[in-house]
């Protein structure tokens, strides 16, 4: 039996909560409430939820921003704990995360080399000429022009700014990517052409995704199994096709309903 | 991005560099200047043909201006007045800048520090930063000299420490708002340690805040130099600065006194040049100040005189414009947006405006009510016909007038459209008092009964909440109720749903749905959405780089789309119930894609 990719149980993140100085309980808001799941090598599990169900949380403690309040964490087989304790280089190596906003997830004053080098020099450790070859083939993977490397963030449209965000996921070498409503802030053809490049790096690199969206047809396009989350906990998971056929619980139902549909009789 | 693919690396916009930006602005420029003309002066003093400044002459003390020999005449002890003033000048400027430096390398370190690392750190350094503000900056900077001794370097300790505080605080602030930006997480999960991205991924974002901080002190630095000098604390004599000639020339103020104006024009022109200078340095750094925030947009966008005036082409519809074109002005040209664009809108109909981002959608129709920021917004051609009158000949008044009144907007993000300090109740209030002259009481049951409308559950408890209590599908409900608070014939809703969740849209749609048809009102209904195109419009109007390419009957125009962007506009959005059809269905639509790099 191969080990899960993710593996969690029973995990939670609480914000807040506590007594202040003068024994007052503070407000505690609890996010993420004893969720578990598996995610299998090679797989693409969605999340899908409304704004405020947890589903960003969640996906901050399975690449180490958030630390969880209570239940364990195994990527690709080890200890989330661990990891951390090992320094962000060793969560790196395992797990990537794609964010929401690509204009914002890369410095303003940096150029797209040095976005791209980072992960190359601290968590591969390659040479100078080893990192230049690289960064072509990133480049070349999520299909950008080289004379990219020369420019700055602000330059890129977002569809654009979102194949780089991609190229430093991968830049990491990890086979885990998180990716965070990576397409929700941009334009249908582009999202289009952005779901078919993730699609086909799937495949190229053998990787496996969480995809965190709440769009039910970009989900249902790219994942194999779905999770639905409501206030923090897991209420439905099933394979996509299933999910979306015959929903089960009532707010994957009412959500379903829900979903704009183009009418063409 | 506008066209379908994301073909051609975007061209680098040609910016007005940050040089060009400063001599724009032609105080700054004066100062330049001015600072340029004393640095040169301070640089060449070592071999100017001046006498000795400490050389001591009695017999001819205290002699005027322009005496021969001695250009700036001569002080009590008949030294040069002239050499002095630019040795002393060359003294005062360096410990002036020296303190600057210092101050902005400790303070920015502290600041980066505290909001780097937040929590207790930052509550520690930051309690230590309040306490030495809270002493009076004199009293403190004499303690440290009393500490120390009196002496020219200590007076320059003395006033860097008075200044750490000035960098702390504004460093501290600006760092806080990048500590939690995604790119630092981003640089975090590339592998970099805490110094790392400090060093080089916050650091030079908040470069720009250290250096306008420290060109809006260094004049004062300058000016506490000749304070904590003229009262002996600094420069120890016989050596030269501003501050010490001032106070030696101060007894002979009435007797002679060129003596103590001489340094003190000195002092006034050093600090004044360099203050024009740091406001400049402030205007162009400042993202803020670049973005055009202080030009002043004009109440009604600018409309060209020339400009063309086509007949109304459909009779009776609420809304109609024809041939409208709008650009924006950058230099000298004029940017296109809006493109010949020709739509109508009936009563009781509702007209979906669709198209991706940058098609020109928002500005047509913020082109409709004149409410494009002007400068640098310009309507050229066209007319937008409310009724049978156009808009844009209106007097301004009267244009402003009809805003709210015949046509009301809604607009995306309701959390930046409705004040976060006045309760909901009172802005719509204000929405009515603005256009109906009825008492306050009456403006009150009205207001409550349109956030009953709009399905606020009660809503006479809701309407005293702030905003932020709401939420957002709430919030929107509370525009859409100022929105038709006066009856308006013509309701423009700027992708009212798009920042809501699914189950949230789809409620504001059917509201949004119920009411025009129950009043009777035209709705223009911008998106990017082709589901909620689907679920609310009559008709659908398909907008690509500010021109039309399409329109006609929703249900047609979905099934049967004509022109080609159309098509592949359609096939681009996933549907429930495609699974991974889709995929392979749009990857028809991109062949190539391989060798094309996008």
């Amino acid at each position: 039996m191969t080990v899960s990719a993710i593996q969690i149980r029973d995990l939670s993140k609480t914000f807040g909560g506590g007594r202040s100085l003068f024994g007052k309980t503070r407000h505690e808001v609890r996010a993420v409430k004893s969720v578990s799941l598996d995610v299998e090598r090679g797989e693409t599990l969605a999340v899908v939820g409304e704004s405020g169900s947890g589903k960003s949380t969640l996906a901050r403690m399975l690449v180490g921003l958030e630390t969880p309040t209570a239940g364990s964490l195994l990527i690709g087989g080890k200890e989330a704990g661990a990891l951390r304790r090992d320094g962000p280089r060793a969560f790196g190596k395992m797990i990537q995360y794609v964010f929401q906003d690509p204009v914002a997830s890369l410095n303003p004053r940096k150029t797209i080399r040095d976005i791209l080098e980072t992960p190359l020099k601290f968590l591969c450790c390659y040479e100078t000429a080893r990192r230049r070859e690289r960064m072509r083939e990133l480049l070349d993977a999520v299909q950008m022009p080289e004379d990219t490397l020369a420019r700055y963030p602000h330059e890129f449209s977002g569809g654009q700014a979102q194949r780089i965000a991609i190229a430093r996921a991968l830049a990491a070498e990890a086979e885990i990517i998180v990716l965070d409503e990576p397409v929700s802030a941009l334009d249908v053809s582009v999202q289009a052409q952005v779901l078919l490049l993730l699609r086909d790096l799937k495949t190229r690199f053998g990787l496996t995704y969480l995809f965190i969206s709440h769009d039910l047809a970009v989900v249902e396009a790219i994942s194999d199994r779905v999770a639905v989350m409501y206030f923090g906990e897991v209420v439905e998971m099933a394979p996509a096709a299933r999910l979306f056929a015959n929903p089960g619980h009532a707010y994957t139902q009412r959500l379903v309903a829900s979903a704009p549909r183009i009418r063409r009789e | 991005m506008s066209a379908l693919a994301e073909t051609s690396a975007p061209k680098a916009p040609r910016r007005i560099t940050s040089w060009r930006l400063l001599l724009n602005n032609r105080l700054a420029t004066a100062g330049l200047v001015l600072l340029g003309l004393v640095a040169l002066m301070i640089v060449l003093v070592p071999i100017l043909p001046l006498p000795d400044p400490d050389a001591t002459a009695p017999a001819d003390r205290l002699k005027p201006l322009l005496t021969a020999g001695h250009l700036l005449g001569t002080d009590q002890l008949g030294r040069d007045i002239l050499s002095r003033l630019l040795w002393g000048t060359r003294v005062s400027v360096a410990v002036g800048f020296a303190a600057t430096l210092i101050a902005a390398f400790v303070g920015s370190a502290i600041g980066i520090m505290a909001g780097y690392a937040g929590g207790r750190t930052d509550n520690a350094m930051m309690r230590g930063i309040d306490m030495l503000m809270a002493f009076p900056y004199i009293l403190l900077a004499l303690a440290i000299v009393a500490a120390l001794g009196p002496g020219l370097m200590n007076a320059l300790y003395a006033i860097a420490v008075v200044n750490i505080p000035f960098f702390a605080r504004n460093v501290r602030g600006v760092t806080l708002g990048y500590v939690h930006r995604e790119f630092v997480d981003a640089a975090r999960l590339s592998g970099k340690g805490n110094l790392s991205i400090v060093l080089t991924e916050i650091l030079p974002n908040v470069l720009p805040v250290i250096v306008i901080t420290m060109s809006t002190t260094a004049g004062w630095m300058i000016l506490e130099t000749a304070g904590l000098s003229f009262l002996g604390l600094g420069a120890q004599p016989p050596q030269a600065d501003l501050g010490s000639m001032l106070g030696e020339g101060r007894a002979q103020l009435f007797t002679a006194p060129h003596v103590s104006i001489v340094p003190g024009v000195m002092i006034f022109l050093i600090v004044i040049s360099l203050n024009l200078l740091g406001d400049g340095i402030r205007d162009v750094l400042d993202p803020r100040l670049r973005s055009g925030a202080l030009a002043r947009p004009g109440p009604v966008t600018e409309v060209a005189s020339g400009r063309a005036v086509p007949a109304n082409a459909a009779a009776g519809a609420a809304l109609s414009i024809v041939g409208l074109e709008t650009g924006f002005r950058r230099g000298s040209e004029i940017v296109p947006a809006v493109r010949g664009v020709s739509l109508h809108v009936k009563p009781g109909e509702c007209l979906g405006l669709i198209g991706e981002s940058g098609s020109g959608k928002s500005v047509t129709a913020l082109s409709i009510m004149g409410l494009v920021a002007s400068p640098p917004g310009l309507i050229r051609n066209g007319a937008v016909y409310l009724g049978n009158e156009d808009v844009l000949a209106m007097p301004e008044t009267r244009l402003i007038a009809n805003r709210g009144s015949r046509v009301a907007y809604v607009f995306q993000d309701p959390l930046t459209t409705l004040h976060p300090m006045y309760p909901v109740g009172r802005q719509v209030e204000e929405a009515i008092a603005a256009h109906q002259s009825i008492s306050a009481a009456a403006c009150r049951e009205r207001a409550v009964g349109l956030l009953n409308k709009v399905g606020i559950p009660e809503a006479r408890e809701r309407a005293k909440h702030y905003p932020h209590q709401l939420s957002g599908g709430q919030r929107q409900r509370v525009g859409i109720a100022m929105a038709l608070a006066n009856d308006p014939e013509v309701i423009i809703a700027d992708e009212p749903t798009t920042a809501l969740d699914v189950t949230v849209q789809a409620r504001i749609l059917e509201l949004l749905r119920d009411l025009q048809r129950e009043r009777g009102m035209a709705l223009l209904f911008i998106t990017h959405d082709f589901g909620v195109v689907s679920e609310i419009c009559d008709r659908v109007a398909v907008m690509k780089d500010g021109e039309i390419v399409e329109t006609g009957e929703t249900r047609e125009v979905l099934a049967n789309p004509q022109h080609a962007y159309t098509k592949r506009l359609i096939a681009c959005v996933p549907e429930l119930g495609m699974g991974e059809h889709f995929l392979k269905g749009v990857a028809g639509l991109f062949p190539g894609r391989k060798e094309q790099p996008s």
